[in-house]
């Protein structure tokens, strides 16, 4: 046999011995690979009403109590979130789902769901005021934190808070205007590279 | 007869707390000792479950009396 011929046969039988090889150790390998990986997760935050503040914070705040790595980019509405002060009010307007109850008086009027159509609710001036003070106060019975308290038991467990440039400059907000604690004001190609990397990206 | 080290009353408080509230009193304990919580949410039977899970910490046990949850948790 030529040398060649022998170095060919050689080869094949290397290769046929790798993949063997492969096969016994990488599930394992890639088992072990993602038992060291830190989880993480990405969530886009778009919404500034009191009822849609909750989400993006419960989310962030858990996940960095399991000990994940977690990023939120806030945007559009979501970025008064980000404010020294928030002020998010819920409005029946447009919220055609959300139940009108009571969280004061017997427990019968307190389970009572009131039949009043959400338009109607939504035109009486001054009622987005009440349905805030409503829902605070269902939250506060029920033992529901704050969305401040949420917000900063996610910057103690350094989940990470970045604000979109560009509604920033829409909006005519000024970084003042927000926590200190804000990472970084980046546009889409700075996020969505964080977002790739994530095992969880969520939009809310 | 296990040693509690430290004793975290989560009684009223809805998710998420009891489980922010977990893992800031884990934090603050020595591997190996013994968080006892209690708490009067039932979401929060399968979250402390999972949260153990999740994070390594170990539950010792989970059980039920007079509509609390009492969970005595290991720290990894």
């Amino acid at each position: 046999m030529s040398a060649i011929a022998e170095n060919v046969q050689g080869n094949a039988q290397l290769d046929a011995w790798l993949d063997k090889k492969l096969d016994e150790l990488l599930p394992t390998k890639l088992e072990e690979i993602d038992a060291s990986k830190t989880p993480s997760m990405s969530i886009i935050a778009t919404k500034g009403t009191l009822d849609w503040a909750y989400p993006p914070f419960i989310l962030a705040s858990t996940a960095a109590a399991l000990g994940w790595d977690v990023t939120v980019f806030f945007t559009f509405y979501g970025l008064l979130l980000l404010k020294k002060k928030i002020s998010a009010d819920v409005s029946p307007l447009g919220n055609p789902a959300m139940p009108m109850k009571m969280p004061f008086g017997p427990q019968w009027f307190q389970d009572f769901e009131w039949p009043m159509p959400n338009l109607l609710m939504a035109g009486v001036p001054g009622f987005e005021k009440v349905a805030t003070g409503l829902m605070k106060k269902t939250f506060k019975n029920k033992g529901v934190a704050t969305v401040e308290e949420l917000r900063s038991l996610c910057l103690e467990a350094d989940v990470k808070m970045v604000a979109c440039q560009m509604t920033v400059d829409v909006f005519g907000f000024d970084a003042d205007d927000f926590i200190p604690e804000v990472s970084d004001y980046v546009g889409a190609a700075s996020f969505l590279p964080v977002a790739q990397k994530s095992d969880i990206c969520l939009f809310t | 007869m296990t040693v509690i080290a430290e004793k975290l009353d989560a009684r009223g408080m809805n998710c998420p707390l009891p489980i922010l509230r977990t893992r800031k009193a884990l934090n603050l304990l020595e591997s190996g000792a013994i968080l006892e919580v209690i708490t009067t949410d039932p979401g929060a039977v399968k979250d402390m479950a999972s949260f153990c899970t999740q994070t390594g910490n170990r539950l010792v046990s989970s059980t039920e009396a007079d509509n609390s949850y009492i969970f005595m948790i290991e720290k990894a």
